[in-house]
């Protein structure tokens, strides 16, 4: 039987099925009977994005006035109403430096989404000429032994979202690591989940930020000798030990619950341990890990911000720190910009593990 | 000296007050070779019973002799069919087969193994789905898996839990006829442990009835003297099975009328009266 891959398998494999309803709008296949799913999910979310951003629009345009007006006041109060009026003037004609500072529309948002895509072509083409430049000069070095000169200017706004995936990545990759043969071992035997439960509930609650110090604490001093930065491997461990508990608790709740019929079956057939954990125990909690591992990395990247913020790491959460102290005019605008970056990520990355978990998992039916 | 031995075996569930004893005084012996099928109702430790014998649980008091030998948990000699099948979802049939052929057979080469799981998938007419996974075939196919898994082993006996009771009747006489081919071919020794007498009558040597439990015991035997291979239609009009079919039945029922009076104890009830509230709150 043949076996073709249409974009509305794919679409809905990945649960994005209105894709797939856009799809259709577009390419006139549209029928009747399917006008109602249309609009349930293709209009309707379209109207209620329209509708977001006009509420936020005249949110933002009434903080604006209450804030300007406020200003006004102030100004008239303290330095006479020749003040005032200059500054009225100096609002109205959008000079950036008395601009209210408050919410920003989206439009304004829009503007700064632009001109940090624009920055990043900047120094991407600041970069690409230095790596040009500095070549011939790098062979040389790297012939006589000496490292290479590396590009040391300012990261962009893309820079940042790479480094910031790099980061959650290490961090997942490193709970993955940690949590999931834990969490097998956890689940075999109860001796050792008695030893563990204490230390799964009483450090599972604890706060990112303090995660970060503790990691803080001990890899300052382990890595006391090394004239390298160690925020990355900072951030990445405290990333990590946040955002593995998901997967413990799942894995070792997985591997505990095997359906019995399961482990009868690996009785009777005298499946050696290796072989019964292997074969049996592990494929049936595999449904569940992923479930653990979904969390682990939605949790990850929500963390993220704050850790990166907390160890000056670069990426992301740095980003929206240095644009908050900044107070630059259109700052609050780049930080709304890194919000929504930061929320369709996450929401990427878990898209990302569902397909993966429907991938995997024998029962289609489980994920959710 | 029997093949298999079953000495006053009682089972007991729970601890304290909370104990339910679901076998007592189970006596059973198997030649070599026979083909012995238990009837019973659904819940009277028939389940209980075939996981004794096959060494997933242990008996209370009591032993099971296994070739003169206490069974110490399973072993390759002794392989099972479930009531629910119990293949592993997230393998194919060959996947499922293979994992106990190479288990029983851990010497052979790849190749040895392949062989043996094409043969005894083909044995169960499966070789078009060997590569299907087990939620893409019927009740009736899962079913034939279960059954070419337990066989690949080689086992000397196969112990079948209701292995049909949850296939339609079509099926079902179809495997029945399956099974009583492959176990006719090498004369292994088989239980069967069903709730359905006619199939009983039809695929074994000896009957034997499970009273109920709680305190499920052994009832009389019925020896089946009908030549094989036996005929379904032709059994329909034979004298001897009719009698057969008829005593088992009318013991079966004589057990559940004694249950139902049984279940007609008296349950005493404390001797309570409403509290008097009205002159509470005068």
């Amino acid at each position: 039987m043949k076996q073709s891959i249409t974009l509305g398998k794919v679409t809905k494999f990945m649960g994005l099925g209105v894709l797939s309803a856009l799809k259709d709008l577009f390419t006139g296949k549209l029928e009747k009977k399917d006008f109602k799913t249309f609009l349930r999910k293709g209009v309707v979310p379209l109207a209620s994005i329209l509708l977001f951003i006009g509420l936020w629009h005249m949110g933002s345009t009434s903080l604006y006035n209450i804030e300007a007006e406020f200003k006004i006041e102030k100004a008239l109060n303290d330095q006479g109403p020749e003040a005032a009026d200059a500054l009225r003037t100096c609002m109205a004609s959008g000079d950036s430096s008395c601009q209210p500072n408050t919410l920003p529309s989206p439009s304004q948002v829009w503007e700064s989404y632009k001109s940090l895509l624009r920055d990043h072509n900047i120094i991407s083409a600041d970069k690409a000429a230095f790596i040009e430049k500095t070549a011939d000069l790098n062979e040389k070095r790297i012939a006589d032994g000496k490292d290479a000169i590396t590009y040391t200017g300012r990261p962009s706004f893309v820079d940042q979202i790479f480094r910031s995936l790099q980061t959650v990545f290490a961090g997942f990759l490193l709970a993955l690591f940690i949590a999931v043969p834990l969490g097998i071992f956890i689940g075999l035997s109860p001796t050792i989940k008695s030893a563990f439960n204490w230390f799964i509930q009483i450090f599972k609650p604890v706060s990112p930020v303090v995660w970060y110090l503790l990691v803080f604490m001990i890899v300052k001093t382990l890595l006391i000798d090394s004239n390298e930065d160690s925020s990355f491997t900072i951030s990445f461990i405290s990333v990590g030990l946040c955002s593995m508990w998901a997967t413990l608790v799942n894995t070792a709740m997985g591997v505990s619950s095997v359906d019995k019929d399961f482990i009868n079956v690996a009785k009777v057939l005298k499946l050696g341990n290796f072989q019964k954990i292997f074969k049996v125990v592990l494929p049936s909690s595999l449904p569940l890990i992923f479930t653990g591992l979904k969390i682990t990395l939605s949790v990850a990247w929500m963390v993220l911000i704050a850790i990166e913020l907390l160890a000056q790491s670069p990426g992301l959460g740095l980003f929206v720190w240095e644009e908050f102290q900044n107070g630059a005019n259109d700052s609050n605008a780049k930080i709304i910009v890194a919000m929504f970056v930061i929320g369709i990520i996450g929401f990427l990355l878990d898209r990302l593990m569902l397909t993966i978990q429907n991938w995997v998992s024998f029962d289609k039916t489980d994920a959710i | 000296m029997a093949y298999l031995e079953l000495n006053n075996i009682y089972k007991t569930y729970g601890q304290g007050e909370n104990t339910t004893d679901v076998l007592s005084n189970i006596n059973l012996s198997i030649e070599e070779g026979e083909f012995v099928a238990i009837v019973g109702f659904t819940g009277s430790g028939k389940t209980t019973l075939v996981n004794l014998i096959n060494g997933l649980i242990e008996p209370t008091k009591g032993e099971v002799l296994f070739k003169g030998l206490p069974v110490q948990g399973t072993s390759h000699e002794r392989g099972v069919i479930f009531q629910n099948y119990s293949l592993l979802p997230w393998l194919t049939v060959g996947q499922n087969v293979y994992m106990a052929v190479k288990e029983a057979f851990p010497k052979k080469s790849k190749k040895e193994l392949n062989t043996i799981v094409a043969d005894y998938v083909d044995m169960v007419s499966l070789t078009p789905a060997i590569n299907k996974r087990p939620k893409e075939l019927s009740g009736g196919m899962r079913q034939r898996v279960a059954v070419a898994r337990a066989l690949s082993m080689k086992p000397e006996m196969i112990i079948m839990d209701e292995p049909l009771g949850a296939l339609d009747a079509l099926t079902r006489g179809n495997l029945q006829d399956e099974i009583l081919n492959i176990w006719g071919k090498d004369k292994r020794t088989a239980l069967l442990i069903t709730n359905d007498v006619d199939e009983g009558i039809y695929m074994a040597d000896r009957i034997i009835p499970l009273r109920p439990g709680p305190n499920a015991t052994l009832g009389p035997e019925f020896k089946i003297d009908i030549e094989r291979p036996r005929d379904k239609t032709e059994m329909n009009d034979n004298a001897n099975f009719k009698e057969t079919r008829n005593a088992i039945i009318e013991y079966l029922m004589d057990i559940g009328d004694e249950r139902k009076s049984e279940a007609k104890a008296e349950f005493v009830l404390p001797d309570l009266s409403p509290k008097d509230f009205v002159n509470q709150f005068k």
